[in-house]
């Protein structure tokens, strides 16, 4: 009885330890190329990528990944923010932001959420949709635009009976633009110049 | 002919969720598109033919006592084997079926089968037997989804029908789920009793 166990549960780590091996850079590879492909849909066409850098937001306890993009003269064409918010209706929303370097939505792109089906998971298509301009966000530039639902005052419309997922999606979007904002007057990414240095700020994730 | 039983059984006799009713929480959860459905059940279709063959293979071999641990185990070893290999060398695949994976293991269908069927049986009995289960496993997630999915956003495999503000939200949620199961175990009875 013991060496049958002993024997299954052998061969079955030893596999397991196996695939984990064989397959430990390929996953890394995969899921940087995902990440390259989201950063690529949402911003405007660039050349490379500089060094991506973290940035740790005044008062804030989480850090927020950027992804600045440049041109073949290496001028900066856009820079992609992996933002979040923990005020979705069920937990914490991941959004991939792309600011032109005016501060405009060049895009975004969901890429964790576990909104209700249905309601809040509308987020993707819901403001981009572009035959409605009171919710199409991208073009717009949340320092101009009143970028708050117009139930608390704003502009922007939110999803029909998903406020609450509406209101924390429009503060994802808007604590990227606010560290791409404070980040431009600390000179970390300036509005023309070659690549940008690693930040030396870390902050946990 | 008794290899053909073997497998038609699955389908609508002993059909794995309106008869047998095993792996109704991933059933639930899943089945709220038709296109989800699909995908869900040619997954687990897959990991249930492949445990079944395992399972009918070294069954002989481990004691009675420790059988269910060790099936546990093969069972939640192929099934990392096959998240591993998709997330590493077919990512595109792994986008869309990726959250079902970890839920298969915890399919009750498939320790069950692993149970009551592989660990008795030769190995192409127990495949054709893995096959059956996991179509008609397929087969009624998929029906699931597809009313679900028409009754709650109007549309069928993503195709429009009618417009989706004249949908009943509840059936995209999991009481609907339950009373369309509910409904659809009533019918299949109903005709396999005939």
């Amino acid at each position: 009885m013991f060496l049958a166990l002993f024997a299954v549960t052998f061969v079955a780590s030893a596999i397991l330890g196996g695939i984990n091996e064989a397959t430990k850079s390929a996953i890394v590879k995969a899921d940087l190329e995902q990440q390259n492909i989201a950063i690529a849909t949402i911003l405007p066409a660039f050349s490379y990528l500089g060094t991506s850098f973290k940035v740790l937001p005044a008062g804030e306890t989480d850090s927020l990944q950027f992804f600045p993009a440049f041109s073949k003269d290496s001028i900066l064409v856009g820079t992609a923010i992996k933002s979040y918010s923990r005020k979705g209706f069920s937990g914490l929303i991941l959004v991939m932001v792309g600011l032109t370097p005016e501060g405009n939505i060049s895009g975004f792109k969901i890429l964790e959420h576990k909104e209700t089906p249905g309601l809040g998971s509308k987020m993707a298509q819901w403001f981009s949709d572009k035959n409605k301009p009171k919710q199409y966000v991208i073009g717009k530039n949340p320092e101009i635009t009143n970028f708050t639902v117009v139930k608390d005052g704003g502009s922007i419309d939110a999803i029909t009976a998903a406020t609450i997922s509406s209101r924390a999606f429009l503060e994802c979007v808007k604590r990227a633009h606010t560290a791409w904002k404070s980040n431009r007057s600390n000179q970390l990414i300036p509005a023309t110049t070659v690549k940008a240095e690693p930040s030396k700020e870390g902050g946990a994730q | 002919m008794k290899r053909m039983q073997t497998f038609l059984n699955g389908l609508m006799k002993e059909n794995p969720i309106f008869v047998i009713m095993l792996g109704m929480c991933p059933t639930l959860g899943v089945s709220s598109n038709a296109i989800n459905g699909i995908g869900m059940g040619l997954a687990t279709t897959f990991v249930l033919v492949m445990s079944n063959l395992i399972v009918s293979l070294v069954a002989g071999y481990i004691p009675d006592k420790v059988r269910i641990p060790s099936y546990v185990v093969i069972i939640a070893t192929f099934v990392t084997v096959v998240q591993l290999t998709m997330q590493a060398w077919l990512p595109s695949l792994y986008a869309s079926l990726g959250l079902f994976i970890p839920l298969i293991v915890v399919n009750c269908i498939v320790l069950g089968r692993a149970e009551a069927f592989a660990c008795k049986n030769g190995a192409v009995l127990s495949i054709l037997d893995g096959l059956g289960m996991g179509f008609g496993f397929t087969f009624a997630l998929t029906l699931l989804g597809a009313i679900r999915e028409f009754l709650g956003t109007g549309k069928v495999f993503d195709l429009t029908i009618y417009p989706e503000q004249y949908g009943s939200l509840i059936f995209v949620l999991a009481p609907g789920a339950f009373i369309v199961l509910g409904y659809l175990i009533a019918v299949i009875n109903k005709i396999n009793k005939t």
